[in-house]
């Protein structure tokens, strides 16, 4: 292509996500997005001015080289795009897919001042997509064996991010999941139809082939204690368990049957393959042709209200106590979720689950609401509205109103220090506690967050690890 | 992979399996449980320790065949292998000191009664165990009991071994006869723990039983195990599995329980002709 002025790049159309039909879409659990090809990578890279002060990458909470980056693609080095990427983001096919972009890296971009953004997570995507699918993921180098071992708690990204960097700086380095499967969220919370298992999949396989040892089925403080874990010969234990304990609303009836937290639900449908009941043998809520109501305005609330129309739902509401503008989840998802035809309640609030004598949920008693003054969260509050209660006939409910932190670790060990949610307490730069050798990062340090956030976390400690492991010979 | 070093029924449909899982074996103490994945297609259900060999390296489950992978465990036989066995999971019993310890057992709940009757006879109490079955086959671990606890009752609800009517009427009896109790494990269908709670609160005798919600993570993640206990929701993997009798509220346990009583049907039926193959091995091969 010939060079391009500023004005001809700005001129560019954004590119659109090429994606499934929402008719067929809602009744598969297959991505929904389709993903670039090369011909529209390459236009959309076009359309980056290349600035002499690239703000996108201060809206990058990892400071991927965007602009580096994209110049490569638009040249058609998209391998060498890649490189680029992964000198940051170790996890850039699943990030291009799940990070809330509009908040972040396009939020800053110059382009996106004017008119749209440049569309910096669909190419971010394409790149990784293209080396996993042409090449493969390549083997990163290691250094020489140092020589030390480093316990790895949780395998979500913050736990990946980890074992990634710390198996290339030498050190042996093994991962202790909970779980029979790898991944964390991405691969029990985030549904097939957002981000391919096999996706994750490859990345786990990839962090194999470098030497990671993975032992599932291993719940740190019961299996072994982070204590155990130190006297068993490791020289460091980094702590990434995530945020896995579910709110509940507290109102009553609450445990009908056929109410749910959005992780048994998700958990259910995705790690058990209920989706795949009978062929699996996980059983979870019939939900075909019956009412579904989804509490929340998150990721968390679309991923669970979209799963339940792919069941099958005759009517999938989302149920949001403030308005479409302070819901949390990425725009995307809650713009794919109205495609599909979920309903969307804002401003109501449950005030009791109905059930029948059988004990199965029959119904929910909202209340309308108003917004008030920002909160100290700078979203308005919700106001009840007085006598504007109604009842909504639901058969199943799902609360998704986000997660506290398991109890497990700190019970188990109380020589760390916790906050009065639970979450652990570190050193936000090394990700260092006050117990010699253990760090933490990721969601059970800052509460539900991001999967780039908790990657970056895992490599923050990572860098902090190998510090205090050649400084401790 | 966790290998099945052996497995033999000890009653119809309750079968014992020994597992190697040495880090478990180490690790358990009374009152825990592991969740069990069998196969790639399977679901995680949870089942009690109930008892392990540290020189070997194992554990010991006893497994009533109830449902659809109840039964395919019970179909395994010596040398087959598990895909995924964790734990220990959930809270350790009680254990204290409290005198006079009766540990009630209906059907296979004398299975995860029997570690805890154990543990309280460590402890210096004078344990008496009560256990029942529907009829003399169903009575298990018996000698296991005998050689543990300094009493033991068996109850058969036809009458065709030991005391013939419930074990709800032995420890009753044992109360009327004024002995003195101090502590109470009941451990069976809801329907008989619910019974024990209420002969016992009458006589305000301290009594513990142990919950079995459908679980699935079983470590906290889910939720899906909650259960009402003195009228706030607990998650029975991990504040549990053992709470205050008096406490609990049984019907929505029962209820609870019942969510995916149509697919277990369909599941049991479906796998039935498999199953049946499969079972017939297992008993062939002891
Ligand atoms: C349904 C859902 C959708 C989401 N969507 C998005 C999205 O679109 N974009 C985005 O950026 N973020 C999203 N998030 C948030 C994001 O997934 C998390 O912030 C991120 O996964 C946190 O990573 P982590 O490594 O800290 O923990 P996790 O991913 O939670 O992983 C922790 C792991 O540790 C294991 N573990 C827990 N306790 C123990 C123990 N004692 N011993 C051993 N292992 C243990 C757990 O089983 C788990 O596998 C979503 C979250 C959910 C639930
Ligand atoms: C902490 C704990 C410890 C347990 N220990 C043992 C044990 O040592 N030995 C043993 O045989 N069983 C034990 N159980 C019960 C065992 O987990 C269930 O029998 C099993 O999950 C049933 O699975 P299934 O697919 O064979 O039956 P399903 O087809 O799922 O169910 C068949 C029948 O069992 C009921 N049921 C389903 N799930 C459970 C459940 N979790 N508990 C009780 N009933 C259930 C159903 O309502 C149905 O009527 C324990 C349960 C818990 C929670
Ligand atoms: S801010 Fe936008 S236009 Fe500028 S370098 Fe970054 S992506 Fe390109
Ligand atoms: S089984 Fe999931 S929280 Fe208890």
């Amino acid at each position: 292509m010939p060079k391009l002025s500023n004005k001809e790049r700005m001129k560019i159309q954004r590119q659109a996500m090429p994606e499934q039909e929402s008719a067929v879409r809602r009744n598969n659990f297959s991505e929904v997005n389709l993903g670039f090809t090369e011909e529209l990578a390459r236009m959309e890279a076009e359309r980056c001015i290349q600035c002499p002060k690239p703000t996108c990458i201060e809206g990058c909470p990892v400071g991927v080289k965007i602009k580096d980056f994209i110049a490569l693609v638009a040249e058609g080095e998209y391998l060498k795009a890649a490189d680029k990427i992964k000198e940051d983001n170790m996890l850039p096919a699943i990030c291009g897919r799940v990070c809330p972009q509009e908040e972040q890296c396009e939020a800053k971009c110059v382009v996106g001042k004017k008119g749209e953004s440049v569309a910096i997570g669909r190419l971010e995507r394409f790149v990784a997509d293209f080396e996993r699918q042409t090449v493969g993921i390549r083997e990163a180098t290691l250094k020489p064996k140092s020589g030390k071992k480093v316990a790895i708690v949780g395998s979500g990204p913050a736990g990946l991010g980890c074992a990634g960097d710390l198996i290339q700086m030498g050190h042996d380095v093994t991962v202790f999941e909970a779980l029979h499967d790898l991944g964390g969220v991405l691969i029990y919370g985030i549904p097939e139809f957002r981000l391919p298992k096999d996706i994750v999949k490859a990345e786990v396989e990839s962090l194999k082939k470098l030497g990671v040892d993975f032992q599932t089925n291993a719940v740190i403080g019961l299996t072994d204690t982070v204590d155990e874990l130190m006297s068993d010969g490791y020289d460091a234990v980094f702590i990434a368990v995530g945020a896995g304990l579910p709110y509940f609303l507290n109102i009553k009836g609450e445990n009908y049957n056929g109410v749910y937290s959005a992780n048994e639900f998700l958990t259910r449908v995705n790690l058990m393959k209920a989706y795949k009941f009978p062929d699996y043998d996980t059983p979870v809520f019939h939900v075909k042709g019956k009412n579904v109501a989804v509490f929340g305005g998150g990721n968390t609330a679309m991923d669970a209200v979209r799963t339940a129309k792919r069941l099958g739902a005759k009517n999938a509401y989302i149920i949001y106590r403030r308005s479409d503008a302070e819901m949390p989840a990425r725009k995307e998802e809650v713009h794919h979720a109205k495609d599909e035809g979920i309903e969307f309640l804002f401003l109501a609030n449950p005030l009791e689950f109905l059930g029948d004598s059988d004990g199965w949920l029959t119904s929910v008693r909202l209340q309308k609401m108003e917004l008030g003054e920002p909160d100290t969260s700078g979203r308005r509050k919700p106001i009840p509205i007085q006598g504007s209660e109604y009842i909504l006939d639901i058969d199943m409910a799902v609360i998704a109103i986000g997660n506290g932190s398991n109890p497990i670790i700190q019970k188990t060990t109380p020589d760390l220090q916790y906050t009065k949610w639970g979450n652990i307490v570190v050193d936000e730069n090394t990700m260092r506690t006050p117990k010699k050798g253990v760090f933490a990062g990721g969601d059970i340090v800052t509460g539900g967050a991001t999967v780039i956030l908790a990657m970056g976390a895992g490599r923050k400690a990572a860098a902090a690890i190998n510090e205090f492991l050649n400084s401790s010979n | 992979m966790y290998k099945i070093i052996d497995a033999e029924f000890i009653a119809p449909n309750v079968r014992k399996i020994i597992i190697e899982a040495p880090k478990i074996a180490k690790k358990r103490k009374a009152g825990q449980f592991v969740i069990v994945r069998v196969n790639d297609h399977g679901e995680r259900i949870p089942l009690t320790i109930s008892d392990s060999n540290l020189e070997e390296g194992t554990i010991t489950l006893i497994v009533q065949g109830i449902g659809w992978t109840t039964q395919e465990l019970n179909s395994l036989v010596a040398g087959d292998f598990i895909l995924d066995v964790v734990g220990p999971l959930g809270k350790a019993s009680h254990i204290e000191k409290f005198g006079t310890a009766v540990s009630i057992g209906g059907g296979v709940g004398t299975a995860i009664a029997y570690p805890t009757a154990v543990a309280l006879k460590q402890a210096g109490n004078y344990t008496i165990s009560i256990i029942g079955g529907r009829s003399k086959e169903y009575v298990i671990l018996e000698n296991e009991m005998n050689k543990v606890c300094d009493e033991v009752f068996v109850t058969t609800d036809d009458g065709s071994y030991g005391y013939p009517g419930f074990v709800t009427t032995k420890l009753q009896e044992l109360i009327d006869a004024k002995r003195k109790i101090d502590f109470v494990l009941a451990i069976g269908p809801i329907p008989m723990m619910k019974a024990i709670a209420e002969v016992t609160r009458k006589y305000k005798i301290k009594t513990v039983v142990s919950l079995n919600p459908i679980m699935v993570d079983g470590t906290g993640m889910c939720g899906g195990c909650r259960a009402t206990v003195d009228d706030k929701t607990v998650f029975v993997c991990v504040d549990g599995p053992e709470f205050d009798a008096h406490k609990v509220d049984f019907a929505t346990l029962e209820r609870r329980n019942r969510t995916y009583r149509e697919d277990e049907k369909d599941a049991l039926q479906r796998h039935s002709c498999k199953s049946e193959e499969a079972i017939l091995k297992a008993v062939n091969e002891g």
